[in-house]
């Protein structure tokens, strides 16, 4: 035992470690969706094969979902078909299910963590990559495919080789107006998008620890964006809190073994890892994506950069391309890029705290006549829980429309689109050549940077807005 | 699973790095409930572009990919390896792969060959000057040739992903030899950690 936080989580899920074949680890949770499982449950059926845990196996419909009147008839036929493939699926295999209009439905790695389903020591998949959400809980969690979606269905384990460990240590304090999205995409813009490739991340240091779980689930939300399989933050008393009384949390006696357990997981002084990375928080500002993956970002008091200010020719190449594709030109300031949609949401930043980072910024204040706003809370409770504060008149008062849970324009599959040529700026995690639709050019940012640029009409800091409205 | 040792036949070059899975289909393209039918959604973005490699003479024929690194970065949506494989897609030759992605290919049957940057350069330049040439991926020797130019390398696969191929085999009838060991496992578990049951599915 090397005394480190994945080391222990991996050791205790190991069932078999047979010879000339991966590991086999034990899955404690096992989330499904609508849009990679209908294929797994088929395979499964075709075999005749049954699921081996029900009970540790928990459903929801996220992906394509409609998020304005979701009570009404879904007029995606084949959204719809999926729908019902997992509504059919789960009854027949006798799985939890919170369907669309469910008071838990919303996105698959928002739910988890509120029900307290998610929990420190765990193992957690989910055929979706963002599955490293759960991580910021000390859990060990990790997307996979539709084949190993029914592998886990059948056997509730998975073949896993052991990925390397790394760590990335943001030390002191992080700068005002710098939120955990910032330093996120402050980590990947150091490391690249394939720079934890192989590997399973833990984040370490002073800024790491002083964030809340919301920002903590938003750093390891984005681990797979730096290529890692995973990312996993110790938990403490600032997890302890979050997990206590949550539907699915121990309780009693339970609790409090379950916390001695959960004490012993931290890393321990001294413990080496594969790769190391240190960042001093003190150096990183508010940033903005200018490119088509999660690494080309810039400060927003940056300028557009020159390609030929990368070093490879291969990063030459991809930054030139980059730039045609998203309309740009070298040397233009951030802040001059004007947006037509502003989004708010995803399983990145679609939380209660990032709703009230954004509102807290639009009170008072008025969308751009020029841009097109919406906001979509991560899960029917955030929603509840949003409205309960006020929130939704915030935004609806600032002229953004309020919508129901669900992934809508983070992928777009739902209808929720850019045209063809519009710039977005959206509190999601990839930048990808038209992610949020065909021709679209999105741009990360931060939930307070995307309120203020919705107010400004362009790239606008929280700080920019002082005194302008 | 359908065994695979060999892969022989036409190869196009996508010389590219960082190639997601979002550019290899579309979110879009995912709504179908089956494994197959994803070939037309292939690179459906930039398929667009009449000058895109796909749409050469003689691309709907070739097995093999030849892309840059990174290739299969981003989601984790296994429907990126079905449409390769619905394309026509057996192997895909780049310097690295995403880990995800690399696992989806595995258990799907796609070879995809790890090969260092001097490969990739070296068979990008061969079939720039003869797109006809024909590429051999021997998944049991992990070498790649290029018969008609005499060139010959090999590329890193692990040794069980070698096996699964070659053998054609279900991971799941695999594991399933290890029932009596998931069960053990299954009586150690401390009683605080989570279940669902009883099954909620009730409308609200
Ligand atoms: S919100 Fe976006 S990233 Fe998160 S699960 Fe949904 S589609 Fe994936």
């Amino acid at each position: 035992m090397t005394g480190r936080l994945f080391d222990k989580v991996w050791q205790r899920h190991l069932v078999a470690s047979p010879q000339g074949e991966p590991p086999l680890l034990y899955i404690d949770l096992h989330l499904v969706h609508e849009v990679t499982s209908p294929q797994a449950f088929e395979g499964l059926e075709l075999a005749g094969r049954t699921v081996r845990r029900p009970d540790l196996t928990v459903a929801t419909m996220d992906h394509d979902v409609p998020t304005r009147n979701p009570e009404g008839p879904i007029s995606d036929p084949l959204a719809a078909e999926q729908m019902a493939r997992l509504r059919k699926n789960c009854e027949a295999h006798g799985i939890t299910l919170y369907p669309l209009g469910n008071a838990e439905q919303g996105v698959v790695h928002v739910i988890g963590p509120q029900l307290g389903l998610t929990q420190p020591g765990m193992t957690v998949v989910c055929g979706d990559s963002h599955t490293s959400t759960h991580g910021a809980f000390g859990a060990l969690a990790f997307g996979i495919g539709t084949t190993e979606v029914e592998h886990v269905l059948a056997t509730q384990t998975l073949r896993q080789s052991k990925p390397l460990a790394m760590a990335v240590t943001v030390d002191g304090e992080l700068p005002p107006g710098v939120t955990a999205k910032d330093l996120v995409l402050g980590i990947i813009a150091e490391i690249g998008t394939h720079g934890g490739t192989g590997t399973v991340i833990e984040y370490r240091g002073a800024a790491i620890r002083s964030l809340d779980m919301a920002g903590r689930m938003t750093v390891c939300n984005m681990s797979i964006e730096g290529g890692a399989r995973a990312g996993m933050i110790a938990p403490d008393e600032t997890t302890f809190a979050f997990l206590e009384g949550r539907k699915h949390s121990p309780r009693g006696a339970a609790w409090e073994r379950a916390l001695d357990d959960w004490r012993s997981l931290a890393t321990e002084e001294g413990a080496a890892f594969d790769r190391e990375v240190r960042i001093d928080a003190a150096s990183l500002r508010p940033v903005v994506t200018w490119g088509t993956n999660p690494a080309q970002s810039v400060s927003i008091d940056d300028v557009v950069p020159e390609p030929a200010s990368f070093g490879a020719t291969g990063d030459q190449h991809a930054a030139q391309r980059a730039l045609e594709y998203m309309g740009l030109t070298p040397g233009t300031a951030m802040r001059d890029i004007a947006v037509n949609t502003v989004f708010i949401g995803s399983c990145t930043n679609g939380r209660l705290a990032d709703l009230r980072a954004a509102a807290s910024v639009l009170a008072g204040r008025k969308v751009s006549d020029r841009v097109r706003a919406i906001v979509v809370p991560g899960s029917a409770r955030v929603k509840a829980e949003a409205e309960a504060e006020g929130l939704d008149n915030v935004f609806k008062a600032a002229g953004f429309e309020w919508r129901s849970a669900g992934c809508s324009m983070c992928l777009g599959m739902n209808g929720d689109i850019l045209m063809p040529g519009e710039r977005s700026a959206s509190t999601s995690n990839r930048n990808f050549e038209g992610r949020q639709g065909p021709g679209g050019r999105t741009h990360l940012v931060s939930p307070a940077m995307a309120a203020a640029t919705a107010v400004a009409g362009h790239f606008a800091t929280p700080g920019d807005l002082e005194g302008a409205c | 699973m359908r065994a695979v040792t060999k892969v022989e036949g036409r190869a196009v070059v996508l010389d590219r790095p960082h190639i997601d899975t979002d550019q290899i289909i579309p979110a879009v393209w995912l709504k179908r409930v089956e494994r197959t039918g994803f070939g037309p959604g292939l690179f459906s973005a930039w398929r667009t572009d009449p000058d895109f490699v796909l749409n050469q003479p003689g691309a709907d024929e070739a097995k093999i990919l030849i892309a840059g690194p990174n290739f299969g970065c981003g989601s984790s949506r296994e429907h990126a390896v079905w449409a390769l494989q619905d394309f026509g897609f057996e192997a895909v030759i780049a310097p690295s792969f995403a880990d995800i992605f690399r696992g989806n290919s595995i258990g799907a049957g796609l070879v995809t060959a790890q090969a260092d940057e001097d490969t990739v350069t070296a068979l990008g330049m061969a079939l720039a000057a003869d797109p006809g040439l024909e590429v051999v991926v021997d998944v049991a020797e992990r070498t790649i040739a290029v018969p008609g130019s005499g060139l010959g390398y090999s590329f890193a696969l692990p040794d069980y992903a070698r096996w699964r191929l070659l053998e054609g085999l279900d991971d799941i009838g695999i594991t399933l030899r290890h029932a009596g060991a998931i069960t053990e496992f299954e009586a150690s578990r401390p009683a605080w950690l989570p279940s669902s049951a009883p099954a909620v599915s009730a409308g609200s």
